[in-house]
């Protein structure tokens, strides 16, 4: 089974970024994941995050408050 | 400390593109060139610390820490300071809110934090030196921080939670001290450098535009429009200047970066620094888009009683500068 990244933000610029950045490193690399974007506040707050845009790795919050950069989503990727 | 970016713009204006010093629109464009170069160092060294602060800052711990211990009050100032060092994406507002409610920390001193985020960042703060020098800069930050405590002390003792949104009162029902178990990221200084250098690009990218028309603006308001220019319209005196400016800011929404050149202009032209303190306070802390992002965890009535009290606020503070200066 693919690895299962949920991006979690309301829908400002930096979330729209890091959605981005996800889905490039995915489909540049070939990787076997599907992303999901989390815009609804419930959900939201269901990972205890308080910082958007935030990224969720097989429901583990891996970056929050910030748009992180693709090395690193990559790195976490292959893990 | 600038006088060599002075220099360089003296010499760019006067020798090399030999404009006369007496005309307007060379100490227009020299007013710009100084302006903007000094502007420019002073947000990226004040958007560099704060990147630093922000990397290492807590937001989980401190919100557990608020939570967890009884405070005697100083809680408010602790949600006003912790409102200066998050930068505010408008983004992050609500799931902070809602992160507070849950924490079970009372909602006046969610609403301090909510005053004065927007109003003391650090784009506000590094173009407050530029322009107005540091201890203009200190009061402002500090005036920021008590306006937000104030506001804060007073929503409390208005007991709102009732009108909260239905989803969020649920919320604040089974809202328990919970000290929720966070994963902190553990990376080293130069692991994070990088991090907080594209964070800094990215902000400087996103606000030039608006710092430079600004200064524009600032810039030929200050060749073509006299000395105390509008000192006849809106002196000291005049006692509805500070309530006026900031009724008509409130509703305009612009971010710290366009207006505040311009404010500059206005100082230096006469309009006293108390009434354009509370214009641009107005304009930045409060604004339609920001009341539409309320709507979903606060009913109408709130929205209206949080944005008068902090109106009320900042005119009196308002009042207050313009007794100090």
């Amino acid at each position: 089974m693919g690895t299962l990244i949920k991006v979690l933000g309301t829908g400002c610029s930096k979330c729209k970024q890091t959605t981005a950045i996800v889905t490039s490193v995915v489909e540049e690399n070939n990787i076997n994941a599907s992303i999901e974007k989390v815009e609804d506040i419930l959900d939201i707050m269901k990972y205890n995050v308080m910082t958007t845009p935030a990224v969720v790795i097989n429901e583990e919050v891996k970056i929050k408050g910030r748009v992180p950069s693709k090395e690193e989503i990559l790195e976490l990727l292959k893990q | 400390m600038f006088d060599w970016v002075q220099n360089i713009a003296n010499y760019l204006v006067f020798d090399v593109l030999n404009m006369n010093m007496e005309s307007h629109l060379a100490e227009a464009l020299n007013f710009f060139i100084y302006d903007t170069v000094k502007i420019f160092i002073l947000l990226f060294v004040v958007i560099f610390l704060m990147g630093i602060i922000n990397s290492y800052f807590p937001v989980d711990k401190v919100r557990n820490y608020l939570s967890r211990k009884k405070l005697y009050g100083f809680e408010y100032l602790m949600a006003s300071l912790f409102g200066v060092v998050t930068p505010f994406c408008s983004c992050s507002s609500i799931p902070l809110f809602i992160g507070f409610v849950k924490g079970g920390i009372p909602l006046g001193v969610t609403f301090a934090f909510l005053v004065t985020s927007p109003l003391v960042n650090e784009v506000a703060i590094g173009l407050f030196v530029g322009l107005f020098g540091f201890k203009t800069t200190i009061i402002y930050v500090v005036s920021g921080v008590l306006l937000g405590m104030i506001s804060g002390i007073i929503l409390q003792k208005l007991r709102l939670e009732p009108y909260l949104t239905p989803w969020v009162k649920e919320i604040l029902a089974n809202a328990e001290k919970e000290q929720e178990q966070f994963i902190s990221e553990k990376q080293t200084f130069r692991q994070r450098l990088p991090i907080i250098w594209n964070e800094v690009l990215k902000i400087l990218k996103g606000i030039l535009p608006y710092v430079l028309i600004g200064i524009a603006i600032g810039g030929l308001m200050h060749g073509y429009i006299p000395e105390g220019f509008f000192e006849q319209y809106m002196s000291k005196a005049n006692l509805f200047a500070v309530p006026i400016s900031t009724i008509l800011a409130v509703p305009m929404y612009s971010n710290a970066s366009g207006i505040l050149p311009v404010v500059q202009v206005l100082v230096a032209k006469g309009i006293p620094l108390g009434t354009a303190i509370a214009f641009m306070m107005g304009v930045v802390g409060l604004s339609l888009p920001e009341a539409m992002l309320l709507k979903k965890v606060m009913s109408f009535k709130l929205i209206g009683i949080f944005f008068g009290v902090v109106t009320l606020c900042i005119i009196i503070s308002g009042y207050i500068f313009n007794l100090i200066f």
